[in-house]
């Protein structure tokens, strides 16, 4: 009756490997209704608030002032849905982790993949692949609605001026990374709701504060405001950024600024990861 | 199988398992008992690679749980019922599990249907019952077809029915030639599915054999006499070293000595007896007895009343008395 070897079927040599973690997430991501919700979110709002802001833009154009119109940058105010998009895909990187935690759900799959930096990385790669491609086609399908309706009520732009490549492209990485750096705050937090405020936080109640200290000590700091890098990399110009209350840093150097955030927030996710208990 | 080694987990000073070692073999049922917060789950999520243990180590078939090549087809665990997320069907909870260790689709519905959860695959898991809940993690064990089995509390939640289930599903997947480890607070229902025993108190290894010599050992196993001269008898008795109490409608209640030396001492004295009846304790009792020493919180502090006559609970009292 005792058997010395264990009674399985058929065990494949070798071992597990990461594209079996990877398959996993996205089944794991892909059958749950708040990615849909938040992608939906994302397109909507990040779409429709370019709609409003443009035609809003158009119907005014005839009463602009001078500096209005110097600053005016077409780019930018079609991106504007973006401020939108960037919370609902904060949140699904949140969630991507986050509900792991909050379900108990993290105990099967790290039962499944006893490697934890596997199942972090796993997430990183099958979540920022999702949304790099809903930020890149929000930020392209609202350029060019936005100039559509621009069209013929202000000056618009087209992808070949300088610049504006950069600037819609950049409005999807941006998005990409903030929402791997919403992922990597979850895994240090684990908690969704605690993540989510924390992200908002540093979002959007972070530069206010910032813009609250005198010019001396809030200029420095606030480059380094994620909210002030997208800004940054959504216009064509210097000028042109929404936060232009505060100096930024030149596009790619801020992209380089909020990847760095991102690998941080990741690598001491997965740190903490591997040492506490789950 | 399954080999523990001095294990040993705290949580900020309060020590959840203290230096546990047990074996988990092949083809038996395995029950884990102790009363609650003894720290069983702690050690089965050791075993899964989940809690770190602070010392001491414990092997799935020779290697730590984290070095399977295979995860999901070497041990297949239902740790807690709600591991679950709420918003995903049982089909793509299982999937996901799957695809990790390369586990065919087929397999999902395979073990949906032995679990009985066809009908529901598609649904929401956050609409289960506790019942269908703890089938799920059930089948979610299940799915790698593994050698090695551990189980939380699989009865927990259950109606009669899904008891009977999962019990004669424990001795199956023995049967078939798996360590199974199972866990419970509940003596009686270990008396009908495990081989072989390994209980805790506080975290301590307090006995670890087969389910009848757990009960034989148990000091509650008492011999019912019925004589004309019970006086006599009993002053025989205790003179022997025997403890006599008078037990219902006259008889006595002798423990501490066999039926075969009480009807020895009564013929020696030539003292004629009416009754002579070997009372089997029940593992209720046998687990209440051994585990008084070691409950978390008990009313009575006075002391052990009897347990120092036994020698594995005097090991956890005496452990106690130290710190």
């Amino acid at each position: 009756m005792v058997a010395t070897a264990p009674v399985v079927g058929t065990v494949p040599t070798g071992r597990q490997h990461f594209t079996g973690a990877l398959r996993a997430e996205w089944t794991k991501l892909r059958s749950v209704r708040s990615t849909l919700w938040c992608v939906a979110a994302a397109v909507v709002g990040g779409i429709g608030i370019g709609i409003l802001a443009t035609s809003s833009e158009a119907s005014t154009w005839r009463n602009a002032g001078i500096i209005e119109v110097a600053l005016f940058d077409p780019t930018s105010i079609s991106l504007t849905g973006l401020l939108f998009g960037q919370l609902a895909i904060g949140v699904l990187g949140v969630l991507t982790m986050s509900a792991e935690y909050g379900t108990g759900t993290i105990r099967a799959t790290l039962g499944a993949v006893p490697r934890r930096p596997v199942v972090l990385l796993a997430k990183v790669v099958v979540f920022g692949t999702l949304a790099l491609a809903v930020s890149e086609a929000i930020s392209f399908a609202a350029f060019f609605i936005g100039q559509a309706i621009l069209s013929g009520s202000t000056p618009t732009a087209t992808l070949s001026q300088p610049g504006v490549a950069r600037a819609v492209v950049g409005g999807g990485l941006y998005l990409t990374v903030l929402g791997l750096v919403a992922l990597g705050l979850a895994t240090i937090i684990r908690h969704t709701a605690g993540t989510i405020f924390t992200f908002v936080a540093i979002l959007l109640i972070l530069p206010l504060v910032v813009a609250a200290f005198p010019a001396k000590y809030g200029h420095p700091v606030g480059k380094f405001l994620p909210a002030t890098i997208g800004a940054a990399m959504t216009a064509t110009t210097a000028r042109g950024a929404h936060q232009d209350f505060l100096p930024s840093f030149p596009p790619w150097r801020g992209f380089g600024v909020l990847c760095a955030y991102a690998v941080a927030a990741l690598v001491v996710g997965g740190l903490l990861m591997i040492r506490r208990d789950p | 199988m399954i080999q523990a080694r001095g294990l040993t987990k705290h949580y900020g000073s309060t020590v959840a398992v203290n230096d546990l070692s047990f074996d988990v073999g092949a083809g038996q049922v395995t029950g884990f008992l102790g009363p609650n917060g003894s720290g069983k789950s702690t050690t089965m999520r050791m075993v899964m690679g989940l809690d770190r243990p602070d010392a001491g180590g414990v092997t799935v078939n020779g290697r730590p749980y984290r070095a399977l090549p295979w995860p999901l087809r070497e041990v297949g665990a239902l740790l807690e019922s709600k591991a679950i997320h709420p918003g995903r069907s049982a089909t793509n909870h299982l999937w996901a599990l799957a695809q990790t260790n390369d586990i065919p689709r087929a397999r999902v519905d395979e073990v949906l249907e032995l679990v009985g959860l066809s009908s529901v695959a598609g649904k929401r898991a956050g609409k289960f019952s506790l019942g269908m809940t703890q089938r799920l993690g059930i089948a979610g064990a299940l799915l790698g077809d593994p050698g090695v089995l551990l189980f939380d509390e699989p009865v927990n939640g259950l109606d009669p029915e899904g008891i009977l289930w999962v019990r004669t599903l424990l001795r199956r997947l023995a049967a078939e030639g798996r360590a199974v480890f199972v866990s419970s607070h509940l003596m009686s229902e270990m008396a009908l599915t495990a081989d072989h025993l390994v209980v805790i108190g506080r975290g301590r290894l307090i006995a670890d054999q087969p389910v009848a010599q757990f009960v034989a050992q148990s000091s509650h196993r008492s011999v019912r006499v019925r004589t004309p001269r019970p006086e006599d008898l009993s002053a025989a008795l205790f003179a022997a070293g025997a403890r006599v109490e008078p037990g219902d409608d006259g008889a006595l209640v002798v423990t501490g000595m066999d039926a075969a030396a009480i009807g020895d001492l009564a013929a020696e004295r030539a003292i004629a007896l009416h009754e002579l009846t070997p009372q089997a304790a029940s593992l209720e009792d046998a687990f209440m007895e051994l585990t008084r020493s070691s409950v978390e919180f008990r009313a009575d502090e006075s002391g052990p009343t009897g347990t120092h006559v036994h020698g594995a609970p005097t090991v956890a009292g005496s452990a106690e008395v130290e710190r």
